[in-house]
């Protein structure tokens, strides 16, 4: 699981063994794979990128190929103990519809995105006068995914709008941990576990 | 091979009775099957490969009329996702088709001459309860995995629906679980020029003259159904065939018809009218649900089979919608289910031709469920 990257490690180390997980915009099946293969977890996943459902299948995984937009209506009402979200909430066209789906789907939610008021991502706006261009939000303004940049007090906002519960949240700085305390301002990546 | 069960080009005639969905009661029924590489001793090693409308069990053999290598050695073969080195592979000709198994062409026992329209109607549930009482002949109690494109792939999903138990896995490829009134209505063109043939006799012609330019037109007008029009438009255009100009008549002048005239005749060749009749109604008559009390994720109650779907972008047939449906109700049974749509110009052909993308999933998909 080691070389799993920082965030999907954090969220592998908290998923309860033997549980039943659906993994949203999955990729190529790197975390599910780690979970079934460490903790005996029945993972499911959903993944844009046809290649990607192609690499995951052939790892025998069970993964489905659509959008997390339109398609996680689909899924039944707590068919899962978790459903999980990394690095996609900021690409989805609706990110709070998409958060209500997750916690309709799964009894909690993982949830990671890179943090937009990170420090320098705030210096390269302040003083470039310019979008950010930073190892977590490495594409250029004009082509980049991330059509919903988010902060962490602005997911925080989000979640208690919602009338969610924060089981558990995760910061990170160059893929090491850092200190929740001004985490909006220090962490370039969030993980938050979130319960109905 | 010491075993006379087992070899190639093999015909079986099973005592029966079939209880079939019409009511009928059919018995004996032959099945025409081939079969590749070697069961297992504990028979764990059998995948059945389930062939479209107009296939037939030449999966990986050449085709006795035609000369033609089988119709899927893409998928079928050393090195392939289904390998007769690893795999013991069965192909068998559906009930209800003309290249040896029980069909409107073969001899009704009771009068001695071809069963012409007094053949039962038959479905796809018949087909697949065929190839079970086929397995049992085989002794291959459960199958690793039964693999189908087109109607093929409705067989497999009418497997894991009738025979949960007897199926570890299922590849439905370019396939639905219910016919479309669209889908319908291409068929019953395909009828109507069969039946309005003069010598189509009222399906009693097999000591005659065949409706062979009822069954090619049935057979043109499938065909496009197969292709897409941006494959249609990069093969032929409207290119004119071996002429400078138009003709002002209605020879062939363009490629695209003396393309079709060319399908619908080789067709002839190798198929009988009235089996085309009696398996275009029997995929028109499918409908997973309906046979589930109207929902589909009831087909799919409590199964441990593994699903893998897969759709082409081009498809207009059997289009990606179709395979989502049933994926949706795969994950509403709570079933392992994956899908992919790829992408290819060739419409619902593309099944049938060269696709690594494909063959990477089915081998992936394959290759896990042996790893269990």
């Amino acid at each position: 699981m080691s070389d799993l990257r920082p965030d999907l490690a954090i969220i592998a180390r908290n998923v309860a063994a033997g549980s039943r997980v659906l993994d949203v915009g999955c990729g190529d099946g790197a975390l599910m794979a780690a979970l079934r293969d460490t903790a005996g977890v029945d993972a499911r996943g959903l993944e844009i990128n046809p290649a990607n459902v192609a690499a995951a299948v052939g790892r025998g995984l069970s993964v489905v190929q659509g959008d997390a937009d339109t398609d996680l209506a689909d899924y039944p009402d707590a068919s899962f103990d978790y459903a999980i979200l990394s690095q996609t909430l900021q690409t989805t066209m609706r990110p709070h519809v998409v958060l209500d789906h997750l916690l309709r789907i799964g009894r909690r939610a993982f949830v990671s995105f890179p943090n937009f008021a990170h420090w320098r991502v705030r210096g390269s706006l302040l003083w470039g006068g310019r979008m950010p261009v930073t190892p977590l939000l490495p594409l250029k303004w004009y082509e980049t995914p991330n059509i919903h940049h988010v902060t962490v007090d602005d997911f925080r906002e989000l979640v208690r709008d919602r009338g969610l519960t924060v089981e558990g949240a995760w910061f990170l700085s160059h893929g090491r941990p850092a200190r929740p305390a001004a985490a909006n301002f220090f962490a370039e990546h969030a993980v938050f576990l979130l319960r109905r | 091979m010491s075993d006379p069960r087992f070899g190639q080009n093999r015909r079986t005639t099973l005592p029966g009775p079939l209880k079939l969905d019409g009511g009928a009661l059919l018995s004996p029924l032959d099945i025409a099957y081939e079969t590749y590489g070697t069961l297992n001793a504990d028979a764990s090693n059998a995948i059945l490969v389930c062939h479209a409308l107009t296939g037939d069990q030449y999966v990986a053999s050449n085709h006795p009329v035609t000369g033609k290598p089988g119709w899927w050695t893409r998928m079928i073969g050393p090195d392939k996702p289904i390998d007769p080195a690893r795999d013991f592979v069965i192909c068998a000709n559906v009930l209800g088709s003309c290249m040896g198994s029980s069909g409107p062409a073969s001899i009704n026992p009771a009068t001695g001459h071809a069963w012409g329209m007094a053949f039962p109607v038959i479905t796809i549930r018949d087909m697949v309860r065929a190839q079970a009482m086929l397995l049992d002949h085989l002794g291959v109690r459960r199958l690793k995995a039964v693999v189908g494109g087109s109607m093929g792939g409705m067989q497999a999903l009418s497997w894991a629906a009738t025979f949960p138990e007897r199926v570890a896995a299922a590849v439905i490829i370019a396939s639905t679980a219910r016919h479309s009134a669209q889908n319908i209505a291409f068929h019953e063109v395909g009828r109507q020029a069969i039946m309005a043939d003069p010598n189509w006799q009222g399906g009693d012609y097999y000591e005659g003259t065949p409706p062979a330019a009822g069954l090619a037109v049935a057979r043109m007008a499938a065909h496009i159904t197969y292709l897409s029009e941006a494959g249609l438009t990069e093969k032929f255009g409207r290119r004119l065939q071996a002429r400078e100009a138009k003709s002002f008549g209605f020879d062939a002048d363009f490629q695209v018809e003396s393309y079709l005239r060319y399908q619908g005749l080789a067709f002839t060749d190798r198929f009988d009218a009235n089996a085309y009749l009696y398996i275009t109604r029997a995929l028109d008559y499918f409908d997973l649900a309906e046979e589930h009390g109207g929902t589909l994720a009831n087909a799919f109650r409590d199964t441990a089979t593994r699903f893998c779907l897969v759709s082409f972008d081009t498809d207009w047939l059997y289009p990606t919608r179709e395979s989502r449906a049933i994926v949706q109700a795969l994950h509403a049974a709570g079933a392992a289910a994956s899908f992919v749509e790829l992408s290819s110009p060739f419409g619902h052909d593309a099944f049938l031709l060269d696709s690594p993308e494909l063959n990477r999933v089915v081998d992936g998909f394959l290759k896990a469920g042996a790893a269990r």
